[in-house]
């Protein structure tokens, strides 16, 4: 009902889902407790939840870079592991985490240069990358020669090297001021329509969320947990007259109550802060 | 491809700072020789040149003919023939030295590199290989070198290997330090984004660990290049052998009351050799990380 695309095959399936971590000293932190989720195929779902919520944590147990304590995390119809094996999925993290000793297309070709993938295709598939990204005219230059934009599009590009089924993404435009963030928005809406892959991401800033999802995930913290889901029934293609319409400051606040309803239980000033702060950064901007 | 012309290219300093750089070093060596003189002019031996005479009026042992000699006196034995009736100047016959004894040493450091980066892969590897075999790395470097180059000599002979393995011994341990601190240097997201590409280990210390320990891996291959030649120069002693210039070193110090300008001779050249295969291991190092911002510093 969101996008046409969306299929109800689930291709992430979180089912009682505990991460706990064991601290020095013996005690453990719950990190995440009874997380069950689905994520049907083509969706583009958003995390959001005030720091310490276990978002990164729940995003890294879908990529099996962390194990679950309990309950079963299913991806690609595999388990998590399996899927990780499989380069199902596409990670891109806050940093940008490109190599500085390869140039942009060396690190767009790094997962390639570990399956020993036949050398034009290979080419081929890194300058189709770069096109995407739009930034094929800056192949041979270093990281740090780019901007924090351009280096977090190199980090997507190369995510999406292997054509995952699954793009997950931290907090990927937290460092990028808000101009620019809304740019690379309207990017990753365009490189997910023109992929039909799933995303899965997470932020901290409300607009953000609705603007980007067919679904936003509620999260709050000690212990983690999912609250709510909110369905964001904003039409297809999204742009600027979508973030002026009055249905988005509606899913704006509709979200923004989720948060707040969330943090009834189990408050600490630090939780609430964030919130707060994730807020002022998305409505001033 | 079309470059866009806001970037800076990633290169070397601009060629006139290095000039520039050329300058200031050739300055100093200029600085130094005059102070060197000046010193002699002020508590020296007397000055007798061309029926001209000086006579300085302090008088310190250091600064007479014996201990320091004068630049022109040491010059002029190395321009002059090595021995009585020779063809070869004492300079071409030191710069040959050096390349026999640059050979041993650049072996020695080869391997010791080698050596150092092994351990240091496994012990990155392996806590339990790190825990139970550092220490001996460590202790292994409190021994002196005067005492154990007799010890080799002795197991693996009067040749040599048993120099190459001195010089060997002085460069491996920088490297296994410098490396296990650079093989760990990957940020942990690093790690992970390797991990989500189903990198096995072996590819994450290829194309992760190992690209990112480069810079500490120069940082020490800096250190053993003078490091090698002077475990070759002090091996050569023991191991006797007679190529080199630790044996040169050693003829010219026993003549030092007859010509100390000999010694003073090796000595330079023995410097020589080292400045040299430092740049040499620099100018490796500007071209493998070349891009990367910290290429162009120290
Ligand atoms: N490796 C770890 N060891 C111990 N505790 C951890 C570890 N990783 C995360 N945690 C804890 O788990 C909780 C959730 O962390 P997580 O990074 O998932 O939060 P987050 O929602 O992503 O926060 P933020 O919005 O600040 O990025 C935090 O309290 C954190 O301290
Ligand atoms: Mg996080």
């Amino acid at each position: 009902m969101t996008g046409e695309r969306v299929t109800d095959v689930p291709v992430v399936s979180l089912a009682g889902v505990d991460k706990d971590f064991a601290l020095p000293g013996g005690a453990t932190m719950t990190a995440l407790t009874g997380i069950d989720l689905d994520l049907r195929r083509g969706e583009f779902v958003s995390l959001i939840g005030p720091s310490g919520c276990g978002k990164s944590t729940l995003l890294r147990l879908i990529g099996d870079l962390t194990q679950p304590s309990a309950g079963v995390v299913t991806v690609n119809g595999k388990p998590a592991p399996q899927a990780r094996l499989d380069r199902d999925y596409g990670m891109v993290f806050q940093a940008p985490v490109l190599f500085d000793w390869r140039t942009v297309e060396e690190n767009v070709r790094l997962p390639l240069e570990l399956t020993g993938q036949e050398r034009t295709a290979r080419d081929a598939r890194v300058a189709e990358m770069l096109e995407l990204v739009e930034l094929p005219d800056f192949a041979r230059h270093y990281p740090y020669q780019l901007s924090g934009g351009m280096q977090q599009r190199v980090a997507i590009a190369r995510a999406l090297t292997f054509s995952p089924a699954i793009l997950l993404m931290d907090e990927p435009f937290g460092a990028l001021d808000e101009m620019t963030r809304e740019r690379m928005n309207s990017e990753v809406l365009r490189i997910w329509e023109q992929t039909g892959i799933t995303v899965v991401f997470v932020t901290h800033s409300i607009p953000e969320a609705v603007f980007l999802s067919s679904r936003v995930v509620v999260m709050s913290a000690r212990p983690g947990r999912i609250t709510r889901i909110v369905e964001v029934d904003l039409p297809r293609p999204r742009g600027v007259e979508t973030r002026e319409s009055r249905r988005y400051f509606e899913m704006v606040t509709q979200v923004r109550e989720a948060l707040r309803s969330g943090e009834g239980s189990g408050t600490s000033d630090d939780s609430l802060a964030s919130i707060e702060r994730a807020e002022a950064e998305g409505l001033t901007g | 491809m079309r470059r866009s012309p806001e970037v800076i290219p990633a290169a070397g300093p601009p060629v006139r700072s290095r000039l520039g750089r050329a300058r200031i070093y050739l300055l100093f060596v200029v600085g130094l020789l005059v102070v060197w003189e000046a010193a002699k002019f002020i508590g020296g031996d007397p000055w007798r040149y061309f029926g001209w005479e000086w006579r300085p009026p302090l008088k310190f042992n250091v600064l007479n003919d014996q201990g320091l000699p004068h630049v022109w006196d040491i010059v002029g034995t190395m321009i002059g023939p090595y021995r009585r009736n020779a063809d070869q100047s004492l300079f071409v016959y030191l710069l040959l030295k050096a390349l026999y004894t640059w050979r041993e040493a650049a072996i020695g450091f080869v391997l010791g590199g080698a050596l150092g980066m092994a351990l240091a892969a496994a012990f990155v590897h392996s806590q339990l290989l790190e825990r139970a075999f550092v220490p001996y790395v460590v202790a292994s470097q409190t021994i002196p070198i005067v005492a154990l180059a007799p010890m080799i000599v002795f197991f693996f002979g009067n040749n040599v290997l048993s120099v190459v393995i001195i010089a060997t011994y002085l460069t491996f341990f920088p490297v296994t330090i410098a490396m296990i601190r650079g093989l760990r240097s990957p940020d942990p997201r690093a790690l992970e984004l390797m991990r989500s590409f189903a990198a096995s280990r072996r590819t994450i210390l290829w194309k992760l660990r190992l690209p990112a320990s480069l810079p500490y891996l120069f940082t020490a291959l800096k250190i053993t290049a003078t490091a090698s030649i002077v475990g070759a120069i002090i091996g050569e002693g023991p191991g006797a052998i007679q190529g080199g210039l630790g044996w040169s070193i050693i003829e010219f110090n026993q003549q030092y009351i007859t010509n100390p300008s000999k010694l003073w001779g090796a000595i330079f050249v023995a410097a020589l050799l080292g400045v040299s295969f430092y740049s040499l291991v620099r100018l490796v190092e500007l071209r493998v990380l070349r891009g990367r911002p910290e290429a162009s510093a120290g």
